[in-house]
């Protein structure tokens, strides 16, 4: 009898998707009937109420919904630089975060000083690429064939590097962002719709529209372009792209500098919503999670990462962090993707990997 | 034998060379010598093959030459590797690659998640002779290959062992090679699929004067293609002659075609063997 029991049961099992499934069924089971019982207490508060309020007002919704999208775009791009360089030359780049924090400083910086806001962006641009160039000469190069490990410590060198010089040349204060200088939109749109107000500000649906418009570019350049399929071969192997003469300390500093450009503009479009500090980095952080979920190796995976940590946050927040006494925004990304690991470690997007046998 | 072995290489002197090395030493991570003392010279337009077992430091001679030894921390230490009448011993692969010889490593290493075609076209990476010789070229390419034109849009990770042998040398030919360092082609595939890959190594040679230079442990094949062999036993050369005279070689035979009696395995164990050492310097 034992043996008739223990064949199906482990196949059946052994799916994580009937796994996730059945847990899910069992909570939100769990869940319905706890709540039936007790239509006051802690479980009604967790798994009921939230919902009700969702749908007693929808524009409190959307408007959370809409938060949530733009600080996601946000990650995502943060995330999209991380992802950049993994593939291209494996290594985890810790300073993404403070290279974004740099870059913005380096165009306000630039502009207290005097230099006309687009030269500044020129400028900067110029700087992010000296910044590659000398990665690549100075970490990269003399530390090729080391193991991981040895690259990520490095990144750290990165970036506490890039504090202190940053600190050193700019300052430590908080810098206001040059928005409108650059012709970025003020302001706000109110929408009436579901009921009640939406409130869209203008400089989020910029940072949406121009994100958008890199990542597509981004993809374009990848699918199409020579340089672009240079980068992808490198980041299928690394020896293969030697092999038919790719040199890699050029796709490095390609890379760098794309990630460069990519901090950049992330840096102005935070920036513009909040203010320029290296606060920011713990923002940049955030892109963590969102590699977790999205997984390392995949660009479409880093934006719906971003997009589903942002949303997922700032719903957390609004309709269950009353419970707890708010605060839920810091941790619950790293929540979320602590689960992820669980199940599905090599994220939602993760590189099939193509073995033949 | 002894006519035969010692017998001058006629390619070396004779004939334009394309290729040559001259007594070189490989040491990996500063410790490990690999190739103590290797010769060898390939003829403009030639096939030569690098024969013997695991190990003996075939891979390593070619890697050498295409320097893709520094991404494994080995280095070429002694001697001189001279590429079409120039030093090439400290360029980079993608310098060598820019003067035409490239390096098709063992293994093939097509780009998995690229497709054939897309394969192919990071071959003519290093090339800057504009879109329309590059387009020509690839269609020369899937002449040549009619099976890499029908799977053109496959990724190239699921494609099989002969066509990814194909897509790799494709891959080579778009960097318009004058030499390709082909290693170990036979390596996984089935004896049918050998065969037509050397076909094609014959017809590369003939129709568009691509010099080879083979690693190959398939010493049968490798020496019906070739003109001149060369055969290595931990780190040097113990052998070298015209293809058709190795064949015929009576030890040639015994250790690596397998065809005369005996439990001897190698070289080594030819008390009357001695190993030639006329080329080190």
């Amino acid at each position: 009898m034992s043996d008739i029991a223990a064949q199906p049961a482990p196949n059946l099992l052994g799916n994580v998707w009937v796994k996730t499934g059945l847990i899910v069924v069992g909570l939100v089971a769990a869940a319905l009937i706890g709540a039936r019982i007790d239509p006051t207490g802690t479980i009604h508060n967790i798994f009921v109420d939230p919902f009700n309020q969702m749908v007693q007002a929808p524009d409190l919704l959307a408007q959370t919904i809409w938060e949530g999208l733009v600080s996601g775009v946000l990650y995502a791009l943060i995330a999209l630089g991380f992802v950049l360089i993994f593939k291209a030359s494996g290594v985890f780049n810790f300073a993404q975060g403070i290279m974004v924090v740099f870059a913005a400083l380096t165009l306000v910086g630039l502009y207290e000083k005097g230099v006309p806001a687009f030269l500044a962006v020129i400028l900067t641009l110029g700087v992010m690429f000296a910044l590659a160039v000398t990665i690549e000469r100075v970490v990269l190069r003399p530390l090729v064939n080391q193991p991981d490990i040895i690259l990520f410590m490095a990144t750290f060198g990165i970036t506490y590097f890039l504090i202190g010089f940053g600190e050193a040349i700019f300052g430590g204060n908080p810098k206001q962002m040059i928005a409108e200088q650059l012709y970025l939109p003020k302001g706000a749109i109110d929408l009436k719709i579901l009921g009640g107000i939406v409130s869209l500000q203008k400089i989020d649906i910029a940072a949406a529209i121009i994100a958008s418009l890199m990542i597509a570019v981004l993809a374009l350049f990848f699918q199409y372009t020579r340089i672009g399929r240079a980068l992808r071969a490198v980041a299928d192997s690394h020896k293969a792209a030697l092999s038919v003469g790719i040199s890699l300390n050029q796709i490095w500093v390609i890379v760098w500098f794309t990630a460069g450009i990519v901090a950049l503009i992330t840096g102005i479009m935070w920036g513009a919503r909040s203010d320029v500090s290296f606060a920011l980095e713990i923002v940049a952080l955030k892109a963590l999670p969102v590699l977790i979920l999205g997984g390392f190796t995949s660009i479409p995976g880093a934006i719906v990462g971003g997009l589903i940590i942002g949303i997922g946050e700032k719903l957390g927040e609004f309709y269950w962090g009353p419970l707890i006494g708010g605060g839920i925004e810091s941790w619950l990304a790293y929540f979320i993707a602590l689960g992820f690991l669980l199940f599905r470690p090599q994220g939602l997007f993760g590189d099939k990997i193509i073995e033949r046998i | 034998m002894s006519t035969a072995t010692l017998e001058k290489p006629a390619a070396a002197a004779a004939t334009d060379t394309i290729l040559s090395l001259n007594n070189i030493e490989v040491i990996y991570d500063h410790v490990i010598l690999v190739l103590k003392g290797v010769s060898l010279t390939v003829p403009r337009k030639g096939i030569v093959a690098i024969l013997g077992a695991n190990g003996a430091g075939k891979t390593t001679t070619l890697k050498a030459i295409s320097n893709l030894l520094k991404a494994e921390r080995g280095e070429v230490t002694k001697g001189s590797i001279v590429f079409d009448g120039e030093r090439v011993d400290k360029m980079s692969p993608s310098e060598l690659v820019r003067r035409g010889c490239i390096q098709v490593m063992e293994g093939r290493h097509c780009f998995g998640h690229l497709s054939i075609e897309e394969n192919l076209l990071t071959g003519a990476f290093t090339r800057r002779d504009g879109n329309a010789a590059i387009k020509r070229d690839l269609e020369k390419i899937y002449e040549l290959f009619p099976r890499l034109k029908q799977r053109r849009n496959s990724q190239a990770g699921y494609t099989s062992g002969g066509e990814q042998q194909m897509c790799a040398i494709g891959r080579a030919m778009m960097s318009k090679p004058k030499m390709i360092l082909l290693d170990e082609p036979s390596m996984g595939l089935a004896p049918q699929i050998v065969e037509e890959i050397f076909e094609i190594v014959r017809r590369l040679n003939d129709k568009e004067d691509v010099s080879f230079l083979v690693a190959e442990q398939n010493t049968n094949m490798a020496l019906r293609y070739a003109t001149y062999g060369y055969i290595m036993e931990t780190g040097r050369v113990v052998m070298d002659g015209e293809a058709k005279m190795l064949r015929e070689n009576e030890d040639v035979k015994e250790f690596y075609l397998g065809v005369a009696e005996g439990n001897k395995k190698s070289f080594r164990e030819v008390k009357s063997y001695k190993r030639r050492k006329r080329w080190l310097s």
